[in-house]
């Protein structure tokens, strides 16, 4: 006997027939017509006109009929508010059913009635249920809080199901705790600041203690809200990890991720030298690699799980390679992955099989898998030197087979491992060449170009070649056009006889017959550079170009941290932030790993965020390599990533950031770049004035140039005002480039006549145009904000530097830092927003009214208690007490008094802060003698160890 | 947390049974899903997550099934996955078939299933020997029985029932190691590895306490022993009812079993494996007019062993035609729909070396498509014998009624992933 009769009526008068059986008085009779009803509801029937007739039913002892009237309610209890009512005695008799199993039922179909009106019926029978002797009924219960916590929150808290659900997780039953946790933390997930999983030492061990004995998703359950712990110290980090481990050998997979999850998260709290921190890396590869022997889907769930993993710890399954051959038949999604693993894990020791393979799959049939074996061979002679050679005769190899798509994709990469190694295969070019004509896909085109312009002077008929595309210039996508123009300037000015007139083309359909605004800036500003300059042109356009990294599509280490938090879920399948694909979950506090946790840190500085570091110095991220040549060829800039605000360092550096974001700064850039367009409208006289000296140029050129900041970006030396005595110390590398994605700068801090201000040197170290500066400050020791905006009036080009002076003030939102000094910043441009820290001499914070009254300094001195004196020893400085002194003087140290005892010069000295702070002194100077003595006594003693450092730069300078 | 409501399609995308667990989905985006996977599949980019707006389809694939879970959250997708194929092993029990006929012919018990297997998106009892206790088809004639929860679902121990009587206690253990061999073109092993699997089938009264004993190297370091032949485990995984952290700390696999057939455990042994059959073969296309195929193959392992059932799977062109075959053992067949000749040997003993030759002519106007190199496959069985040499000490055996129960034991070695790559 099977169900599928029940679908076979389909006559008409079906509901009226239905609805007679089901009013019959024979058992048998009124089953078989509940059945006939679910099998309509099945294959999409409206079948609600049954309503009533249907909920007549539900009062029976039989328990299948019972389930398929209660199935028949959760789907049209909805369009039926007011009839479902009817049913609510029923659920609530049931609720106290002697059986367990129909008392769970009605609690749990009740749940799933998603009828404010019933909701108000649940509450006793729920109240009941989560207290009931049986565990089953109990577990269902602990379900059904969530279920009603989502029809109805406010009910939930009042009722005091929260604390009942909370009570479960001591439950003797661990099907019972492990669903209490899962319900709250699905309550958690959307109450993110109601702090209900409190947890703690005591419950943590409650859920260490069920771990062990309850079903496999139970330990998921458990496992996956043990990641949300933050444990105190490294110990308890330890022990946890130790009482999860075991779960790395259950058998099933999701299980085994969520154990890993946990295990990673945990291991930042772990000093690296301890034997446990190297055991347990030890113990995590082998189930990470047993994964790949699940089902595809589960495969695919891990491997992109491992991706994050092997960048986050890449010590893990260096030496796996091997399980991460594509097979034959492995699914086109499990084979992209391991390619991309492969890249990540190649290295010198393995990368002539890591090369073996990839030649294999080069040959395979699947043109993206082809696509992306091309590329990786790219990727490993960029990332292993010692490869490159292999690497590029393969390349050569598989652009011999003239399998079209082979060839484009080889040749894009081939422009990298140029850019990688400049001057070292251009041998091949040759090849490349012969391949021309089949190259139909931009980026191939652009690629192919870029080369032929890099290397011009050694394409005999680099001239030929560049003409030949520039026949059908407006059929080109904008990529190709723009890498056509450069390619020809720079043939221009590399072989300036013969091509003046194709360079002259070249500018003219740019400029003249083009309507993409990006290419006509670009024409015209190689025509000003030309005009105006061609030494400055060739300094330009020729510059030495920065070597393109090793490593390529890396996760920006924020996002990596927090995908680690996720391992296992859907955010990290798409190597997404949660809130970039959930709903609702703005909001929501990024998770993050411990370690790198603590406020007030800054992530730039070396030993905060780094005992969690990517390998002690986390790569610099840089675009993929696909987007490198876009990049290189883009002016106009992409706005920085699409995945919702920067995972930022600390939350008060996080909102700085999104202020600077909204700033006013972008309308200042945008009538900044106004000019360029507009007042150029009738460049075509340029062209008479094209080649001659700079002089010849029209007058009326000038002006708006200048204003639109063509001039300045060749002002290097600008802006920066003389030193008026006051020591301000060299400029330091505050936030290297490959930090901040090409932007580098250099900095150092002065007090200029009362005024302190933040001198810094801003240098475009990235292919593209940088823009839309702004700087803010985190909460600091003495309140140090800038005074102003950060004044870049004219944007950043690629190779360009800036000097910037910016105005401080003492009147910001004051928070201790350490060390005391320590100042965070942010800076945003039209990339990103980019962090780093740095330490101003407090000697900037002297202020000038700095003497004090002789009388005063006595009582002062007296007053301060001993415990409060500090004594340093300054060495090796060569200057008498009065040159001393006056050096002093200079940085507002002041000398009151002066002692001589014993052939010993005494100085007495006072300073002041901004912020009130008196700091006094005694300078013990003796002749002969190159080390000083240094005695301070302040209120507040933690500033001494600074204003020695002070004291100390000041006088050696 | 996992799924918001799960699906069972047809290759059509037609719903064939739903439910909605957590109602914040809308039902209807599942119309999206189909189109969505074809386009996908069009594009080359199949992939197991599929995204339409806000909403997520995880999605496997069973026969003339597509199971699909649908969520608008971060969900766990591995255990979302893990759940899937539950979801087919239950229903496969159930129903001996799960196709799109099956699960027609028992809607009601689907729908009972459903609602048992997950609760608002959590999963809940999975274990399909304790779920027939108390959800059965013949639901009508079984009121007794279903009128209470079986303590199982909820106790620790959950995958086995109280008050299971056999006449003869007996236990049978299957020790069945799978070879997985990547063997390049130039002929050498570029991974290989073993998968072992302990399979039980148990038929003990009441609740035993089982304990076993293997010749485990890291066992016999903890315990001092040092004598005979021990395996290395790279990896271990091992049924719900293994003590995990018993295991952890003293690397005793001890625990009460699932009544009936069950995996104990599985483990991972990352030795260099000699292929136990060796594969020499020449492909030669000689295009427009013929390919040779000459196949050599080479029973690498002991002398008294027999490997069972072997059959090398050799690729051909798929416009090849009139084959010609010659073999010095077995018989060798074409399977035009896959492309391949399938030579079977019924008995091949250790040592031995075989050959086999085959001829295909090829059509004059040659086939544009490219169509890859599909490695040559083997497959066999070795009965009697593992090539990790790991062994079954003792199974010892405990109930508080103190019977006496009798352990079998098997060994067998079978190809997993055994592939050989060509040159064509």
């Amino acid at each position: 006997m099977t169900d599928s009769k029940y679908f076979t009526t389909t006559k008409k008068g079906e509901i009226f027939e239905l609805k007679a059986e089901l009013n019959s008085d024979k058992k048998e009779k009124k089953k078989e017509a509940v059945k006939k009803v679910i099998a309509s509801m099945t294959v999409g029937k409206d079948v609600s006109a049954l309503f009533p007739d249907v909920v007549n039913c539900m009062q029976t002892d039989n328990l299948e009929l019972k389930k398929l009237v209660y199935l028949y309610l959760m789907n049209y209890a909805k369009s039926q508010p007011d009839m479902a009512i009817m049913a609510v005695n029923t659920f609530v008799k049931d609720c106290e059913d002697p059986n367990p199993l129909i008392r769970a039922l009605a609690v749990r179909t009740m749940g799933c009635i998603r009828v404010d009106k019933i909701t108000e019926y649940l509450c006793e029978p729920l109240r009941k249920c989560l207290k009931d002797e049986d565990p089953y009924v109990r577990k269902t219960a602990a379900v059904c809080v969530a279920k009603l916590h989502d029809i109805n929150a406010q009910l939930v808290e009042d009722q005091g199901f929260l604390d009942t659900l909370k009570d479960l997780i001591s439950d003797s039953n661990p099907m019972v705790v492990a669903n209490a946790v899962a319900a709250l933390s699905e309550i958690a997930e959307s109450h993110p600041n109601s702090n209900l999983l409190d947890l703690n030492p005591q419950t943590i061990n409650k859920l260490l203690t069920a771990l062990n004995e309850c079903t496999e998703w139970g330990q998921i359950f458990i496992l996956d809200c043990l990641a949300n712990y933050t444990p105190r110290d490294d110990r308890e980090s330890q022990s946890i990890c130790e009482r999860v481990t075991p779960r790395l050998s259950h058998a099933n997979s999701a299980v085994v991720l969520s154990a890993v999850k946990v295990l990673m998260k945990f291991m930042e709290m772990l000093p690296k030298d301890l034997d446990y921190y190297g055991t347990l890396l030890k113990k995590l590869a082998p189930p990470l690699v047993t994964l790949l022997s699940a089902e595809p889907e589960l495969q695919y769930v891990a491997l992109r799980n491992i991706n994050l993993i092997v960048q986050r710890r890449p010590e893990i399954l260096k030496h796996e390679m091997k399980v991460f051959f594509v097979k034959y038949n492995d699914p086109i999604y499990v084979k992209l992955e391991k390619l991309d693993i492969m890249i990540r894990l190649a290295s010198q020791a393995n990368i002539a099989q890591v090369l073996a393979e990839l030649k294999e799959y080069a040959t395979e049939v699947d043109v993206d898998f082809v696509r992306k074996a091309v590329r990786a061979i790219g990727r490993c002679a960029i990332k292993v030197e010692q490869s490159a050679e292999r690497c590029v005769s393969t390349l050569l190899d598989l652009i011999q087979t003239k399998v079209n798509y082979v060839v484009q994709e080889a040749i894009v990469v081939i422009k990298d491992i140029f850019r990688k190694y400049p001057n070292k295969y251009e041998s091949v070019i040759a090849t490349l060449c012969e391949n021309l004509d089949s190259l139909d896909e931009p980026e191939a085109r652009a690629a192919m170009i870029w080369i032929v312009g890099e290397y011009a002077e050694r394409i005999d008929n680099a001239d030929e070649l560049l003409e030949s595309f520039l026949e059908g210039f407006h059929d080109e996508s904008t990529q190709v056009q723009l890498q056509l123009l450069t390619a020809i300037v720079k043939l221009f000015l590399k072989k300036p006889t013969e091509t003046q007139e194709l360079v002259q083309q070249v500018l003219s359909l740019a400029t003249q017959d083009s309507d993409n605004p990006d290419l006509r800036d670009r024409g015209y500003i190689y025509w000003r550079l030309l005009s105006t300059d061609p030494v400055a042109a060739k300094e330009v356009v020729l510059a030495e170009k920065p070597l393109i990294s090793e490593e390529t599509d890396l996760i920006e280490p924020t996002l990596l941290e927090e995908l680690i938090c996720h391992i296992g879920t859907l955010a990290s399948v798409y190597h997404k932030p949660p809130s970039a694909f959930v709903e609702g979950s703005r909001g929501v506090q990024h998770k993050r790993l411990p370690g790198s946790a603590g406020s007030g840190e800054s992530v730039e500085s070396p030993d905060a965020g780094s005992a969690a570091g990517v390998s002690d110095a986390p790569p610099a991220v840089i675009p993929s390599q696909g987007d490198l040549l876009g990049d290189l060829l883009n002016l106009d800039l992409t706005p920085p990533s699409a995945t919702g605000p920067p995972p930022a360092a600390t939350s008060g550096m996080q909102m700085g950031a999104m202020d600077l974001l909204g700033g006013g700064l972008d309308s200042l850039m945008g009538d900044e770049s106004e000019p360029l367009g507009g007042d150029l409208g009738g460049s075509p006289a340029m062209g008479a004035g094209f080649g001659a000296p700079p002089a010849a140029m029209p007058a009326s050129f000038n002006a708006p140039v200048s204003s639109g900041g063509l001039d300045d970006l060749f002002d290097l030396g600008g802006g920066v005002g003389m030193p008026m005595g006051a020591y301000s110390p060299p400029k330091a590398i505050w936030l290297p480039a490959m930090k901040a994605k090409g932007l580098e700068i250099l900095g150092t801090f002065a007090r200029r006549a009362g005024v302190i201000q933040m001198e810094m040197t801003l240098t475009n170290k990235a292919m593209s145009v940088m823009t839309d500066f702004a700087i803010q400050f985190n909460k600091n020791s003495f309140g140090l904000t800038p005074a102003g905006p950060l004044q870049v009036l004219t944007p950043l080009s690629p190779n360009q530097s800036i000097e910037v002076a910016l105005p401080l003030n003492t009147v910001g939102p004051v928070m201790k830092m350490d060390p005391l000094n320590n100042l965070q910043v942010a800076v945003k441009n039209n990339i990103d927003v980019f962090y780093f820290s740095c330490q101003y001499p407090i000697s900037m914070l002297f202020v000038e009214d700095g003497k004090m009254e002789r009388q005063v300094f006595l009582a002062t001195w007296k007053d301060i208690p001993n415990d409060n004196e500090t004594q340093f020893q300054i060495k090796d400085c060569h200057l008498s007490s009065d040159a001393a002194s006056n050096k002093l003087q200079g940085s507002s140290i002041f000398t009151i008094a002066k002692r001589t005892v014993d052939g010993q010069d005494m100085l007495y000295q006072s300073i002041k802060l901004t912020n009130g702070i008196w700091v006094l002194a005694e300078l013990r100077v003796q002749a002969g003698n190159p080390n000083y003595t240094v005695s301070l006594k302040c209120r507040a003693p933690e500033v001494s160890q600074c204003v020695f450092q002070s004291y100390e730069a000041v006088l050696k300078n | 947390m996992s799924a918001s409501a799960i699906f069972v399609l047809d290759l059509k995308g037609k719903v064939l049974i739903c439910r909605n667990y957590k109602g914040d989905v809308d039902m209807s985006e599942i119309d999206h899903f189909l189109p969505l996977l074809m386009q996908h599949e069009e594009e080359g980019l199949l992939c197991p997550v599929l995204s339409h707006g806000n909403v997520h389809f995880m999605w496997i694939k069973h026969s003339n099934l597509y199971l699909v879970a649908t969520t608008n959250k971060n969900s766990n997708a591995s255990l979302v996955y893990s759940f899937l194929y539950k979801m087919v092993e239950v229903f496969t029990e159930y129903f001996k078939e799960l196709e799109e006929e099956s699960i027609q012919d028992n809607f009601v018990v689907v729908y009972e299933l459903l609602d048992e297997l997950m609760d608002f998106g959590f999963p809940q009892t999975t274990d399909s020997k304790i779920l027939q206790e108390y959800i059965t088809q013949e639901g009508a004639k079984l009121e007794v029985a279903k009128s209470k929860v079986p303590t199982t679902v909820t106790n620790a121990v959950s995958w086995r029932s109280e008050g299971i009587k056999y006449k003869k206690n007996e236990v049978f253990i299957d020790v069945i190691e799978s070879i997985n061999v990547l063997v390049n073109a130039n002929g050498s092993v570029m991974s290989s590895d073993i998968v072992g699997s302990i399979k039980l089938k148990t038929m003990l009264s009441g609740m035993p306490e089982l304990r076993l004993g293997l010749n485990d190297r890291v066992l016999f370091a903890l315990t001092g022993r040092d004598k005979g032949k021990t395996v290395v485990m790279e990896d271990v995984k091992f049924h719900q009812c293994v003590r995990l952290s018993r295991f952890e700390s003293d690397r005793t696999i001890s625990f009460i079993p699932p009544d009936g057939e069950s995996e104990l455990m599985s483990y991972r042994i990352n030795t260099h494996v000699k292929p136990l059959i060796w594969i020499e073969s020449v492909i030669e296309k000689f295009s427009h007019s013929r390919v040779e195929i000459m196949v050599k193959a080479k029973g690498q392992f002991k002398k008294q062993s027999v490997a069972n059932n072997v059959e090398v799977r050799v690729p051909v062109p798929s416009d090849a035609d009139s084959p010609k075959f010659k073999t010095s053992t077995g018989s060798a067949k074409y399977v035009p729909e896959k492309d391949l000749v399938v030579w079977t040997i019924k008995s091949f003993p250790g040592g031995k070396e075989f050959l086999m030759r085959a001829h295909f002519g090829l059509p004059s106007v040659e086939n544009a498509e490219n169509e890859g190199k599909p490695p040559i496959t083997v497959k066999f069985e070795i009965p009697y014998f593992t090539v990790s040499g790991i062994q079954v000490r003792y199974m010892k055996i405990i109930e508080k009624s103190g019977y006496q129960a009798l352990p079998w034991v098997r060994y067998i070695t079978q190809s997993g992933d055994y592939q050989l790559r060509t040159n064509v």
